[in-house]
C-alpha cells in the first residue's frame, strides 16, 4: 500500500502548528516514548493511560511521541522506547510495524494480541475465505437480495492470510503479557528502562489473561 | 531407610525410594510439574520436571531417590530446558487464556508464570481442533489438551473399570477422546474430579464456567510454587 | 459379522493381551476393522470402545475405515527415493486410480506410504496384502496391477509356482538376501544345535551368564547394553515367571540385517532365546516380528516346529524335566517405536507401543509385569555362536572396548549393497572400499537415529563402541544427493513415528522439521541455526525414550559435519522485516480468498443450497 504514485495525505503528514521553541528544546532532551496500536481492542493502550498520575513522576525524563490520544501510527523521528498493542492482521499493520521498528531503539509487545495474536488470531484456525464469507456474505446483517461483495480497493489494506504476532514480523525486544496488562505493569517496565535498569517482569506481574 | 542426597549443592536427609519431586519440595526446592500427582502412579509424560540427576537429565517425577544421588534443579540451563518444554505446550495447543474457564486455576498457566514465560520461543501453530460436546455433563475443549494422560490413567468407569478417556492416533496427530456412554454414567463427584484433575481447561464441567471472580482464583490466592512447597494441592 | 468376530475372540480366549492378533484377524477378514467388530470386541474383552481404538489407531497398518481390498504400502525411504520411488508412486496412482493415502472410488486399491520395510538393498519395494514386491519399476507396477485386476491375488502374483509359504524357497522368491561378507560370528552354517544346546545345559545358568559376560557381548540392537548383565539382573529377581523376548522389530531405516538373519540363520536366533531362557529361568518366549516381515512368519513357525520335534524347544527340552520353554511369534502392526524394548512389551500386551517409564526396567518388571529379557535378533544369534566357540574366542574378536563383530546393512551409492559382517575396529574407509562405494561423500551411520558423517572428515574413524557406534544401518550418499532434503525426510520420519507420549518428542520434532523447511526454502538466518542446535539439545536430553533422544541427530550431526550446506542457504535480513516473514504469503491470502468466495457466490446452485 504505497502511496508514492498518488496524492494521499496521511495523518502523520498533516501540517501542524510549530511548537514553542523552548518546549521543543526541553522535549529534545527527554527520552522519547511512543505507543501505537495494530490489530487489537485498545485495551492495552488504555492500560498505558491507566498509569494515571504515576506517569507525572516520569515526565521529567520522558516525552510521549505517539499514543492513543491522537492515534497517529507513523513516526518520523528517532524514538527510544516503542510500545505496541495488537497483532499484525493487515497490510497496513505490516508497514506500520516495519517503520516503527526502523525508528525505535527498543520495541515492546504489549498484551495478548501483540504477543500471540489474541482474539483476532482466533481466525487463524479457519480459512480466510470462510471469515470473509461469514462477514460479508452470510452475515445476518447482509442486505437481502443484494449482490454480496467483499470489499476490495487499493485504499483498503488487504487482510493478511493469518494474524501474526509482532515478533514473527520484526524483531521485538521485550514482551509484556496480559489481556490487558495492568497500567502498573507497563509503568514498572517503563520506569526500569528509563532509569537504566534491565527489563524485568516479576512473576507476580506476569499474567496471560 | 534414611539416606542422604545432594540437592542443589546441599546435603539433604530423606527416605530411600521417595519421589524426587516430593523430596525436593520438602526441602524447599520447587520443581514444576503438570502430569505428576502425588500419591498416583507416575505418568512421566510432560517432562517439565526435568532436572539433573547424577549428571544426566531425568524427569524428577520418574526418579526414586537413592543414597548419594546428586540432584541439580536450580541451574540456568536446566531452568531454561523446563521453560522450553512449557513453551512447547503453549504453542502446540491453542491456549487462549483470556477466554478460558480454567484461567487462574490452570496448572499450565501457573507453571508458565513460575518459569517466567513471557512469550514462547517457538512459533504458534493455531492448529484447529474439533471440540467434543456430546457428553451430557462434560465438554472436551481439545485446543487445550496437553496429553498429560491424567484422565486416561486415573479416571475409570466405576462399575466396569473401563477407560472413559482415551488417546486416539499417535504423535502429533494424537487427540483425546471421551466415551460418551460411560461419561454419562459418571457420578457428579467423578465429573468434578475429572475436571479438576485436568491440569488445563480441556475437561470442562458443563454449566460451570467462570464461577470465580478474577483475583480470587486458585493460583491468585496462592501460587503453584507456594502450594507445592506447603504441600497444599 | 458378530459370529466371525466372536470366533476370533474365542480362539484367543478373550485374552485382551492378544488384541493385536485379534485386530489383525478382523482386518484380514474385512479388509479393515469395522466399527461393529470393535463393538463386539469391546463387549467380549470388557474394554471401552475407545480403549480398543486407542490401541488400533496407534499402528499404521490398522485401518478403521475401508482402505481398499488390496492395500499397497510403498516404502518411502531416502534410498527408495534415490531409485525411482517417485516414478513408481506415480505409476501406482495412475494404474490404481487411488491417490497416496487413500483408496480408489471402487474401493479396490488403496495406496499408502510406509517407512522402511527392511529392503534397502532392493528398493523401491512395497507390501501388498502380506506379500512383498521388490525392485519396482513402472512396468512392474503396471503389470502387478493388471494381474490384480484380472483377479489374481497378490500372493499368486508373487508366488507363481505356488511354493509352500513356509518354505525357504518361497521366502527367497519374494526377497533377495545378499550376504556379502559373513563370519566369523554370523551365517556359519555348520552348527550342531543339538550338541550345542546339550553342552549349554550341562552348565548351570550362572555359568552360562558368566560365559556371556566374559565374552563381553553387548546388545547389537543399538543401545549396546551388556547382554550378560541384562540376563544376570533378570536371573536375580525372585519371580517364578520370567520371559525371553526376541526383538525382531527391525525398524531403523536402512537396516535389514535382522531379516537376513531370520532368513538364513533362524535357528541360531531361536537357540539364542532358548539359551537365554535357561540362563534366566524362563518358560515362555516371544519373537516380536515386525508386520513388514509377515511373509517370514510361516517359515519361522516351521523352523520353531522343527526345533520342537528335535526336542530343543517345548516341554522338557532335551529330556530335562527342569527345563521347558516355548516361543510364540507376536506380529507387530506398524510402529517404529516398538523397537524400543519397553514399547515392545506394551505392544506384546496388546496395547499402544508407548515406551514405559523407567525404572522399573524390563529385567525387573517386563512382560505382564514379570522379569523379562529383551534381546535383539542379532544379539541372540551371537549368543549361540559364542556359546559354541567360547567366551575367550568371542572376546578376542574386535578390540579392547568393543568385542566381537556386528552385521551392517549397506545401501545407497555403492556397487555391492548387502549385509557385511564387520569386526569392530574396521575403519569406515575400509568398509566403503569393501562395498564398492562410488565417490562416497556423506555416510548415514546407524540410520536417522545415528550420525551423518563426512567421509572427508571421518573416513578413518573405526567402528566400535568408543567411536563409530553402528546399529546395523549404513547408507552411502555421493555428492549428487541433496543432503538437506535427506535431513528433512529423516525429521519427517521421526515426526510420523513419535508415539507422542512426551512433550519434547511430540512437539519439538515438528518444530525442528519446520525449521529445516524454512532453511531449505531459503528463508532462514543464523538465528535459525542457533535455534536448531539449542532446541535439538533440549529434545535430545529431555525426551522419555531413545526415539526422542536421537531424533535431532539428523540435524545436529549434519550441522557439525556439513555446516557449509546450511550456511549456503541462509539469507541476510533486508531491512527490519525478519527474513522468515513471508510478506508475499501473508498478503496473497486475501485475494485468493476473495476470488474463492466470489466464485462460490456466482455459482447458480448456491441459492438452492442456501
Amino acid at each position: 500500500m504505497t502511496n508514492s504514485h498518488k496524492k494521499t495525505l496521511f495523518s502523520h503528514d498533516l501540517p501542524a502548528t510549530p511548537m514553542d521553541p523552548a518546549l521543543q528544546a526541553s522535549r529534545d532532551q527527554k527520552i522519547k516514548v511512543a505507543m501505537i496500536g495494530l490489530c487489537g481492542c485498545w485495551g492495552c493502550t488504555l492500560s498505558l493511560l491507566d498509569m494515571d498520575e504515576a506517569l507525572i513522576g516520569l515526565l521529567d525524563k520522558v516525552t510521549i511521541l505517539r499514543s492513543s490520544l491522537t492515534d497517529i501510527k507513523r513516526i518520523r523521528q528517532r524514538c527510544a522506547i516503542g510500545f505496541i498493542e495488537g497483532g499484525v492482521a493487515n497490510e497496513e499493520n505490516i508497514e506500520t510495524l516495519k517503520e516503527y521498528r526502523e525508528h525505535c531503539d527498543i520495541l515492546i509487545s504489549v498484551g495478548a494480541c501483540a504477543i500471540w495474536g489474541g482474539v483476532p488470531a482466533m481466525r487463524n484456525e479457519v480459512e480466510l475465505s470462510s471469515c470473509l464469507e461469514e462477514a460479508y456474505v452470510d452475515s445476518i446483517t447482509a442486505v437481502a437480495n443484494a449482490i454480496p461483495t467483499i470489499p476490495y480497493h487499493e485504499d483498503i489494506p488487504r487482510i493478511t492470510t493469518k494474524v501474526y504476532p509482532c515478533h514473527e514480523v520484526v524483531k521485538m525486544d521485550y514482551f509484556i503479557p496480559g489481556c490487558p496488562p495492568d497500567g502498573g505493569t507497563i509503568l514498572k517496565v517503563l520506569d526500569d528502562l528509563v532509569n537504566g535498569r534491565e527489563f524485568d517482569l516479576p512473576t507476580t506481574m506476569n499474567r496471560y489473561d | 531407610m534414611s539416606i542422604q542426597i545432594t540437592l542443589d549443592g546441599r546435603p539433604v536427609s530423606t527416605q530411600a525410594g521417595a519421589n524426587l519431586v516430593d523430596v525436593a519440595a520438602e526441602h524447599g526446592v520447587y520443581i514444576p510439574t503438570l502430569c505428576y500427582l502425588k500419591g498416583k502412579p507416575c505418568l512421566g509424560t510432560c517432562r517439565i520436571c526435568s532436572v539433573s540427576v547424577n549428571g544426566r537429565i531425568a524427569a524428577a517425577c520418574t526418579v526414586s531417590v537413592s543414597d548419594g544421588m546428586i540432584v541439580a534443579v536450580d541451574e540456568p540451563a536446566l531452568a531454561d530446558m523446563r521453560k522450553a518444554l512449557i513453551e512447547m505446550l503453549f504453542i502446540e495447543g491453542n491456549h487462549n487464556c483470556p477466554s478460558c474457564e480454567k484461567s487462574g486455576r490452570c496448572d499450565l498457566q501457573a507453571v508458565g508464570y513460575d518459569v517466567g514465560m513471557l512469550v514462547p520461543r517457538f512459533p504458534y501453530r493455531f492448529t484447529p481442533h474439533q471440540r467434543e460436546v456430546g457428553a451430557e455433563r462434560i465438554w472436551l475443549e481439545r485446543d487445550r489438551c496437553i496429553f498429560c494422560q491424567r484422565c486416561v490413567d486415573y479416571i475409570h468407569d466405576q462399575h466396569s473399570g473401563q477407560k472413559i478417556f482415551t488417546i486416539k492416533g499417535r504423535g502429533s496427530n494424537a487427540r483425546i477422546e471421551i466415551d460418551k456412554t460411560l461419561a454419562d454414567q459418571m457420578s457428579a463427584e467423578q465429573v468434578r474430579e475429572a475436571a479438576e484433575l485436568c491440569p488445563v481447561g480441556c475437561i470442562i464441567e458443563k454449566g460451570v464456567g467462570f464461577n470465580r471472580p478474577i483475583g480470587e482464583r486458585k493460583f491468585e490466592i496462592k501460587s503453584v510454587r507456594q502450594r507445592a512447597l506447603e504441600d497444599d494441592v | 459379522m458378530n459370529k466371525k468376530v466372536l470366533s476370533i475372540v474365542k480362539r484367543y480366549q478373550a485374552d485382551k493381551t492378544r488384541l493385536l492378533d485379534m485386530l489383525w484377524e478382523i482386518q484380514r477378514q474385512y479388509d479393515y476393522i469395522p466399527h461393529g467388530a470393535i463393538l463386539t470386541l469391546a463387549d467380549e474383552l470388557n474394554l471401552s470402545v475407545n480403549d480398543i481404538r486407542e490401541t488400533s489407531s496407534f499402528y499404521h497398518f490398522f485401518h478403521m475405515r475401508p482402505a481398499g481390498k488390496h492395500r499397497f504400502y510403498l516404502s518411502n525411504t531416502v534410498i527408495a527415493r534415490m531409485n525411482g520411488y517417485q516414478q513408481v508412486l506415480m505409476a501406482l496412482e495412475q494404474a490404481t486410480g487411488a491417490t497416496l493415502g487413500s483408496m480408489d472410488v471402487s474401493g479396490t486399491f488403496g495406496v499408502y506410504d510406509t517407512a522402511c520395510i527392511g529392503l534397502s538393498d532392493q528398493e523401491p519395494a512395497m507390501l501388498i496384502d502380506d506379500v512383498v514386491f521388490t525392485r519396482l519399476t513402472v512396468d512392474k507396477v503396471q503389470w502387478i496391477i493388471a494381474q490384480l485386476q484380472q483377479g489374481y491375488s497378490a500372493a499368486e502374483i508373487a508366488n507363481p509356482q505356488q511354493l509352500p509359504t513356509h518354505s525357504i524357497a518361497y521366502v527367497d522368491q519374494l526377497v533377495e538376501t545378499h550376504i556379502c561378507q559373513a563370519g566369523p560370528v554370523f551365517f556359519q552354517q555348520e552348527t550342531d544345535y543339538h550338541r550345542l544346546l546339550q553342552q549349554c545345559l550341562t552348565h548351570d545358568p550362572d555359568a552360562v551368564i558368566k560365559t556371556v559376560l566374559n565374552a563381553r557381548l553387548q546388545g547389537l540392537g543399538g543401545a549396546g547394553f551388556s547382554t550378560g548383565e541384562k540376563w544376570r539382573l533378570c536371573r536375580e529377581t525372585a519371580s517364578q515367571t520370567k520371559y525371553v523376548i526376541g526383538n525382531a522389530d527391525e525398524g531403523e531405516p536402512g537396516t535389514y540385517k535382522d531379516r537376513a538373519l531370520l532368513i538364513r540363520s533362524p535357528k541360531e536366533v531361536f537357540l539364542g532365546m532358548i539359551i537365554a531362557a535357561w540362563a534366566i529361568g524362563a518358560a515362555q518366549g516371544i519373537l516380536y516380528l515386525r508386520a513388514e516381515y509377515i511373509y517370514l512368519k510361516q517359515f519361522l513357525e516351521t523352523e520353531l516346529q522343527q526345533l520342537r520335534e528335535a526336542g530343543l524347544l517345548g516341554r522338557h527340552i532335551l529330556g530335562r524335566e527342569d527345563f521347558s520353554f516355548d516361543i510364540r511369534i507376536q506380529m507387530g502392526a506398524g510402529a517404529y517405536i516398538c523397537g524400543d524394548e519397553s514399547a515392545l512389551l506394551e505392544s506384546c500386551e496388546g496395547k499402544r507401543g508407548t515406551p514405559r517409564v523407567k525404572p522399573p526396567f524390563p529385567a525387573q518388571q517386563g512382560y505382564l509385569g514379570m522379569p523379562t529379557t529383551v534381546n535383539n535378533v542379532e544379539t541372540l544369534a551371537a549368543v549361540t555362536r559364542l556359546m559354541e566357540k567360547g567366551a575367550a574366542w568371542y572376546a578376542g574378536l574386535g578390540f579392547a572396548t568393543s568385542a566381537g563383530s556386528r552385521l551392517v546393512s549397506v545401501s545407497g551409492d555403492c556397487a555391492r549393497p548387502g549385509i557385511y559382517e564387520v569386526e569392530w575396529g574396521l575403519t569406515l574407509n575400509q568398509l566403503l572400499e569393501q562395498v564398492g562405494a562410488v565417490e562416497p561423500w556423506a555416510i548415514q551411520v546407524s540410520g536417522p537415529s545415528g550420525e551423518c558423517v563426512a567421509v572427508e572428515l571421518s573416513g578413518e574413524r573405526r567402528f566400535g563402541y568408543d567411536d563409530l557406534v553402528c546399529n546395523g544401518s549404513l547408507m552411502i550418499f555421493n555428492r549428487s544427493r541433496d543432503l538437506l532434503d535427506i535431513v528433512h525426510q529423516f525429521m519427517q520420519f521421526f515426526v510420523t513415528e513419535s508415539c507422542g507420549i512426551c512433550t519434547p518428542c511430540r512437539v519439538g520434532n515438528v518444530e525442528l522439521r519446520q525449521k529445516i523447511e524454512r532453511i531449505i526454502a531459503g528463508k532462514g538466518c543464523q538465528q535459525d541455526l542457533d535455534d536448531l542446535l539449542s532446541w535439538g539439545e533440549i529434545i535430545r536430553r529431555t525426551s522419555r525414550c531413545g526415539l526422542g533422544a536421537t531424533s535431532p541427530n539428523p540435524i545436529l550431526t549434519t550441522l557439525a559435519q556439513f555446516n557449509q550446506l546450511y550456511q549456503a542457504k541462509l539469507i541476510a535480513s533486508q531491512g527490519t522485516l525478519l527474513p522468515s516473514f513471508d510478506v508475499k504469503a501473508a498478503l496473497q491470502g486475501h485475494e485468493q480468498a476473495r476470488i474463492k468466495v466470489m466464485q462460490i457466490e456466482s455459482e447458480p446452485s448456491k441459492e438452492v443450497v442456501k
